[in-house]
């Protein structure tokens, strides 16, 4: 059992006009297992959030904590944060040119596991896996994310999150442009991965449609910075239905 | 015609004021430009391993195919009209590469080298021009596509680090004929390197591509000139530098002539530098001079950047370290023509040297 928990995170960015604090001060704890759907309008600050628990150089912590099962995230280098079990399925995964998906995996998993996988084993683990999120075999060959089209892309994050099997799977906007098809392919493949490894997740999302596959135990309201609304399932129906005026207003 | 004229040098030593030489530190080219290197008696260039059927090499009296007024050029042909001849013969499919390599004698004597490479009618054929060790040299080698060839040449700069290295590799293309050149810089004091091709016929077309990574105090030049003063030829042009540490400087000029006579013309010429750490130069001039509007098409893009933090970020967040993700995307920025070798062995020697290279550079 373990336990990400965030207290009291301020986080900005640096700007022409200097730094704009963007989070304000969020409290969140999350438990092997459970899964927590963060919903909120465009510009609140959840990818910010998002970003600032994976450790994007960009964003800037002026106050709290992050830690995993007690150890202080905040101090870990990127690939630290990965190794101890952190995992970030990006909004906008990032090309990379001329290094293939093949390789990138690989090396991944050497990374994270200690050791570099048997070869034999590994590919086919990649290859179910890929089979699995129903891409063609041929993605690994092809440069990571490069001409990806924004569902294939998805389904690549989704794939190395049950490659990479972490403790914690942060979904930035994962059924974000995916179809009806995609999405259900996609959300298999989480409930896949937090079945086989009892991960906790964060879904961020805009839309209550992804939670009918991935049902999430508690739905947290984000405006302005910070969770201004907490409650269960019923709370994501609710936002469908009326928006987030009364929290943006409020 | 001011484009012609920055690859045609003027026959005398040069000052570094002329337009071909602005870029070159004059002082560390071992007097190889202005007769006062002293060059050897030697033509280290060689078969490695066997030749195969249909090619045959030589070193014989040899006679130039084309004039040039580049001071080194002429300095090697005053020097020796001894040279070494690489031919393939008409049709000679050979799915083989032929090997050739150079026996590096230090940095005493400067060797000043003469060779043509023929590619015979219709023959198909891939040569590895291998180059290792602390020499100077002097290079004036010739390439003869002749009608409906098609010739890569591989030639790989993997020099130690005292070397002085100064060549024009021209290629004569010659009607529906392809020259293929794949030219790889990691290694040497001074490398500078004139890759020009000449299309003489219609239907000819040439890929010029390259790679070359400077670490400090490192200073490579690449000069390309292709010249299309025939109709309906295609030229392609595409280089990748990598540049890190103090004084590391390289050059890259892509000059592309289309003469009024060339109708047709196809061209695109690009140049990507990655500036891995401050104190580096890199130095990026396409150079399009245009007489006719009867083209198909004529470009050139050049960019010169640093490393992409959301790359690394992405990489990072999947685990790899901070090295390993830079090796990764250094080797990713270069796969695109290192894979072009298409010879496994050559292939991964080339990005294990790039591997070092960056290690050398350290963060
Ligand atoms: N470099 C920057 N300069 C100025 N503002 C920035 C910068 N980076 C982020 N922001 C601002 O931070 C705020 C939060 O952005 P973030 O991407 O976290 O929002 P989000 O909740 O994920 O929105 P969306 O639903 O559109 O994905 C936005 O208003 C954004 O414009
Ligand atoms: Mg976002």
């Amino acid at each position: 059992m373990s336990t990400l928990e965030i207290r009291g995170l301020k986080v900005s960015v640096e700007t022409e006009q200097g730094a704009v604090e963007i989070l304000k001060g969020v409290d969140l704890t999350i438990k092997s297992g459970e899964t927590h759907a963060i919903m909120g309008p465009n510009g609140s600050g959840k990818s910010t959030l998002a970003y600032s628990i994976a450790g994007h150089p960009k964003y800037t912590i002026t106050s709290g904590t992050v830690t995993l099962d007690g150890a202080d995230v905040l101090e870990m280098t990127v690939d630290e944060r990965a190794k101890a079990g952190l995992f970030l399925a990006m909004q906008y995964p990032v090309e990379v040119p001329g290094v293939s998906v093949s390789n990138f995996l690989r090396t991944a998993a050497t990374a994270l596991r200690g050791e570099a996988p048997k070869l034999r084993e590994w590919v086919g683990e990649v290859r179910a896996a890929m089979e699995s999120l129903k891409m063609d075999p041929s993605f690994a060959q092809r440069n990571v994310n490069e001409g990806f089209s924004g569902g294939e892309k998805k389904r690549h994050e989704i794939m190395q999150l049950e490659l990479l099997k972490p403790k914690f799977a942060i979904l930035d906007e994962t059924d974000s442009g995916l179809d009806v098809d995609a999405l259900r392919i996609v959300s298999e493949g989480v409930v896949r991965a937090k079945d086989a490894s009892q991960c906790g997740v964060l879904l961020i999302t805009h839309y209550t449609r992804i939670l009918r596959y991935i049902k999430p135990d508690f739905v947290h309201v984000f405006a302005n910075g910070r969770i201004v609304e907490e409650g269960g399932p019923e709370l994501a129906d609710k936002l469908e239905a009326n928006g987030y005026a009364e929290y943006v207003t409020a | 015609m001011t484009t012609l004229q920055s690859n045609i040098l003027e026959n005398h030593t040069p000052t570094g004021r002329e337009e071909a030489w602005r870029f070159t530190p004059l002082k560390r080219l071992g007097g190889m430009h202005d007769g006062t290197a002293t060059p050897a008696e030697r033509n280290s260039l060689a078969v490695k391993g066997a030749l195969p059927t249909g090619a045959t090499f030589a070193h014989q009296e040899i006679i130039a195919v084309t004039q040039t007024d580049d001071a080194i050029v002429n300095r090697i042909r005053e020097f020796t009209t001894k040279g070494a001849v690489l031919t393939i013969a008409a049709n000679a499919e050979i799915s083989e590469p032929i090997f050739l390599n150079r026996t590096s004698f230090g940095t005493d004597t400067a060797e000043f080298s003469r060779v043509l490479i023929k590619a015979g009618n219709h023959s198909k054929s891939v040569v590895v021009l291998e180059n290792t060790g602390d020499t100077h040299l002097a290079e004036d080698l010739e390439i003869v596509v002749e009608p409906g060839a098609h010739l890569t040449l591989i030639a790989l700069q993997e020099w130690g680090s005292k070397t002085i290295h100064a060549a024009r590799h021209h290629a004569i293309v010659d009607r529906d004929a392809t020259f293929k050149s794949i030219v790889v810089t990691v290694g040497g004091d001074l490398v500078r390197l004139l890759p020009t091709v000449d299309f003489i016929s219609p239907g000819a077309s040439c890929d010029l591509s390259g790679v070359y990574f400077a670490t400090a105090g490192q200073f490579f030049e690449h000069r390309m000139f292709v010249d299309h003063k025939v109709p309906n030829a295609k030229s392609r042009v595409n280089y990748k530098g990598a540049l890190a540490g103090d004084k590391a400087h390289t050059v890259w000029i892509g000059d592309v002539f289309i003469r009024a006579a060339a109708e047709g013309t196809d061209t695109y010429e690009l140049n990507r530098n990655l500036l891995l750490s401050d104190g580096a130069r890199a130095d990026s001039v396409p150079n399009l001079e245009i007489e006719t509007g009867e083209i198909v098409g004529a470009g050139h893009a050049s960019t010169t950047g640093r490393f992409d933090d959301e790359q690394l970020f992405y990489l990072m967040s999947r685990g790899i370290n901070m090295d390993d993700a830079r090796r990764l995307v250094v080797r990713g920025f270069f796969n695109e023509i290192v894979s072009e070798i298409g010879i496994a062995e050559i292939q991964e020697r080339i990005m294990a040297r790039i591997d070092d290279e960056l290690a050398k550079a350290g963060k």
